[in-house]
């Protein structure tokens, strides 16, 4: 069943502060197997210009998507998760994510389509620190499959 | 903001170092502590088979942060990417073969922008499938 076309627009409040960690950044950098001392050595960052370590730039993501459940999981909603594939994902940055951040996430349905069965939804996630100044939009893409006809 | 590479040094058509990413399981269970993505799809492979997967693949988002990294080590500041979108087209699949998958990475200068800006294209590939479409990336140089 088509989700209902009047979620479109609807904005979810705020997430509750996420601070990123300096050892977090750390260990994401090293998952990506990523040496870049911007990401470890405040000295590095300091020498780029920042006042303390960068996040990758996809680091983010786990913030955002956490801040989509919101949206995901609304039961008035209705998707369906357990057949939902990331189709996009698209980050715009006013600066990077560094340690001691705080942010917050406002989540918005920007649109919701119907493609031979399967759902597509756009969420926009606004990225915002302690001082209220953006730091990142987070654009994600889901699709949730059709179920197979019995 | 102190990207090594100048605006003025590169014109489209400008190649960026070509990588290329080896992907384990142990790389995917990394990443998914790393990240907080926990979906058995990129660590069990009897779950992945069961929703009608090939095998165990890779995280869509593990894909997109190897792919940019193309960009952040020939930039030199990672803060100089400004914006970053990809389409995941195909999975990265990734068997428990003592292997795994590579994914191959290259990018070049598509378009010169304003304000020493420029958009580089990114073709990301593994096991001769692209995994990765509309891969693009706006980078502010020196």
């Amino acid at each position: 069943m088509a989700l209902d076309q009047s979620f479109v627009g609807r904005t979810y409040p705020p997430t509750a502060p996420y601070e990123v960690g300096r050892e977090k950044i750390r260990e994401f950098a090293e998952a990506i197997g990523d040496a870049n001392p911007a990401y470890t050595d405040s000295e590095a960052a300091k020498e780029l210009g920042h006042p303390d370590v960068i996040a990758p730039p996809t680091f983010v993501f786990a913030i955002t998507f956490k801040a989509a459940g919101q949206v995901i999981e609304d039961p008035q909603l209705g998707l369906d998760y357990s057949r939902v594939v990331h189709g996009d994902q698209k980050f715009a940055y006013t600066r990077p994510v560094r340690a001691g951040d705080r942010l917050s996430v406002t989540s918005t349905i920007e649109a919701i389509k119907s493609l031979a069965g399967n759902d597509i939804l756009d969420i926009r996630g606004e990225v915002h620190d302690a001082t209220g100044e953006h730091v990142v939009t987070a654009w994600t893409k889901l699709v949730s499959r059709a179920p197979e006809e019995a | 903001m102190t990207a090594k590479i100048a605006y003025d040094e590169v014109e489209v058509g400008t190649e960026l170092p070509a990588q290329t990413f080896p992907v384990t399981r142990a790389t995917l269970v990394r990443y998914a502590g790393a990240s907080g993505d926990f979906n058995p799809i990129h660590w069990n492979e009897r779950f992945a088979v069961e929703v009608g997967l090939p095998d165990v693949i890779a995280h869509g988002m593990f894909t997109m942060a190897e792919a940019i990294r193309v960009v952040t080590d020939w930039a030199g500041d990672p803060a100089a990417v400004v914006e970053y979108g990809v389409r995941f087209t195909k999975p990265v699949v990734v068997p428990d073969d003592g292997v795994g998958a590579v994914i191959e990475v290259s990018a070049k200068v598509a378009a010169k922008l304003d304000d020493g800006q420029v958009r580089v294209d990114l073709t990301a590939t593994s096991a001769g499938q692209k995994v990765l479409g509309m891969s693009r990336a706006v980078v502010r140089l020196a």
